[in-house]
């Protein structure tokens, strides 16, 4: 302890420099959009509210607002569902089937998001697998619109967002001391009462986790929405691109991104107040 | 499901009815999912041997048209290799700013470091299109025009959660006494640093550049707004390839990106063991 004592004056100042880095080019650049979110128009001096006023009192901009707050809940309930069971699996797999199930779960992940977008493209366009696959069943006489349609993008933002929710889980998961599934079973609690009386609730920290990143970047990703929705279904993102590069109105912009901004903040605290709390009640 | 009181000896049909619907659920839903999660990167590869002009599927044949049409498209190749830059030059820099910022908040219970930790990873959460939208505002503001140093300082700051979470995990996992250890005989900081510390760490380090290289040659929200004609990247130019006309070329692109992922993939693997950290963080 004496040596770290005598190291730390000097190891702490190697933070400066990233700190230094962040506060110049992310807190400022922040400051500087907040800032002109309250101008009245590009360039005018003073303070106001007007863009604020102009986006909550158009009703297109509430619903986008609301569509983006939907999107965001359907597809992290949607991930936690599909991800929860994958998450259980991967958890207890060895050897072999680990690896495989790394591979497919992390592939995904790491394929940048216009190619798993793209992929989703040729799965709901007009000629895509699904409607070659229903026409060809006889199920359907007519392709089915799934592109530029909100569902197109729940859906592939779902498969995008998946691995986001498995990953904490499955560390929540391989925490738990197997002694305490071993008591349930041997007091008769049967697979799914020792399912939702000891393992969901042991891994709340990491449920709670994986929510928390899978809403957070699905309100704020423009790719999937932007190509799925085609321009036509407007959510947050591209609301903001849409202003501030086609139209070119930077306030609107900048106050359309601190909506989206105290949206995506209040949520992500309110969730990690939870974990903490969810944790403190584990120990 | 189960109505078993503690002790009670339940009916043995009962109790194989509670464990086969649990498990057929589980699996069930479980293997759907890992169908669904394959299912774009494998459609994308059959798509991008297509025989066909237009994108459909089940394409009518396959070749290698698509691929071929690649090499008579400089604009692409221009964009991958300003993407290969960005990437390169953010890992660097991330590592540089990361692994120091990370020494020094490792360790350390001081207030500043939960604040620093907090900041550090904020990108990760915040929308990167407010970010990217702020930072145009700065250069612009400021009057520095863009160029491949603002692409670059807008993706350091993407980046460098992936470099300081995984270079932090390393050095808790490692813990002080050998670094003590080391100070104590004699070994002055930066010795101890490139003979004690980093050698351990190591893993942590590359597992965080290659996740920093990724995000940077995938980010798309921020160079939005700070890439312009001159340093258009990959995954602008696919967007734009895929939004406006839905280019079967992109498709080819697709093919390679996944090729080159999964390769990395397993490499990574192999070399600094990629899903510990990933399940860690």
């Amino acid at each position: 302890m004496k040596a770290s004592q005598l190291f730390s004056p000097k190891e702490w100042q190697l933070a400066l420099p990233l700190a230094f880095f962040l506060h110049l080019f992310y807190v400022a650049p922040l400051a500087i959009l907040l800032a002109s979110s309250f101008q009245q128009a590009p360039g005018v001096a003073g303070v106001s509210l007007a863009q604020y006023g102009n986006f909550f009192g158009d009703a297109v901009n509430r619903d986008v607002l609301v569509d983006t707050f939907i999107l965001g809940v359907q597809v992290t309930l949607a991930c936690l569902i599909f991800g929860y069971p994958v998450a259980y699996i991967y958890a207890r797999a060895v050897g072999i089937w680990k690896t495989i199930l790394t591979f497919l779960i992390l592939l995904p992940l790491l394929t940048s998001a216009v190619v798993r977008t793209f992929g989703w493209v040729v799965i709901l366009g007009k000629q895509g697998l699904v409607n070659s696959a229903l026409l060809g069943l006889g199920v359907l006489q007519e392709p089915v619109k799934l592109l530029f349609t909100h569902h197109g993008v729940a859906i592939a933002m779902t498969q995008i967002q998946l691995p986001l929710m498995i990953l904490p889980i499955v560390a929540s998961i391989s925490q738990i001391d197997s002694r305490l599934l071993a008591a349930s079973a041997s007091l008769g609690g049967g697979a799914w009462r020792t399912f939702w009386k000891v393992v969901f609730p042991l891994t709340l920290p990491g449920v709670i986790s994986g929510c928390l990143l899978v809403f957070a970047l699905t309100v704020s990703s423009f790719v999937t929405p932007s190509i799925i929705g085609g321009g036509q279904i407007m959510y947050m993102p591209t609301l903001i691109y849409q202003q501030a590069v086609v139209l070119l109105n930077g306030p609107f912009a900048a106050a359309i991104s601190a909506i989206l901004l105290v949206m995506v903040l209040t949520v992500v605290i309110g969730l990690s107040v939870l974990s903490q709390r969810s944790r403190a009640y584990i120990r | 499901m189960s109505s078993a009181a503690p002790f009670a000896p339940q009916s043995a049909t009962l109790e194989k009815v509670d464990r086969l619907s649990f498990n057929w659920v589980i699996w069930g839903i479980a293997i759907f999912s890992l169908a669904v999660l394959t299912l774009p990167t494998l459609i994308v590869v059959i798509a991008s041997f297509s025989s066909a002009q237009t994108l459909r599927f089940p394409p009518p044949g396959f070749s290698l048209q698509w691929y071929l049409a690649l090499f008579n498209y400089p604009e692409l190749w221009t964009a991958a290799t300003t993407s290969f830059q960005v990437a390169l030059w953010t890992t660097v820099l991330c590592v540089l700013l990361g692994v120091a910022a990370a020494l020094a908040m490792s360790g350390s219970r001081a207030r500043w470091v939960s604040a620093m930790d907090a900041l550090v990873m904020s990108p990760l959460a915040l929308p990167g299109i407010a970010v990217g939208l702020g930072m145009l505002t700065f250069f612009s503001i400021m009057g520095v025009r863009l160029s491949l140093t603002t692409l670059i300082i807008s993706h350091v700051v993407i980046c460098i959660p992936y470099v300081i979470r995984t270079t932090l995990a390393s050095l808790t996992q490692l813990g002080s006494a050998l670094r003590e250890a080391s100070t104590v005989l004699g070994a002055g900081p930066i010795y101890t640093f490139f003979h004690v510390t980093l050698p351990l760490i190591k893993q942590g380090v590359i597992t965080g550049s290659f996740m920093a290289f990724l995000s940077s040659f995938d980010n798309i929200t921020v160079s939005l707004f700070l890439s312009d004609a001159r340093t258009e990247v990959l995954p602008i130019r696919m967007w734009s390839m895929i939004e406006n006309d839905l280019d079967v070329r992109a498709a080819a692109i697709s093919g390679l990106l996944i090729l080159g992922t999964a390769l990395m993939m397993i490499v990574m693997e192999r070399v600094s063991g990629l899903s510990k950290f990933l399940v860690k963080s």
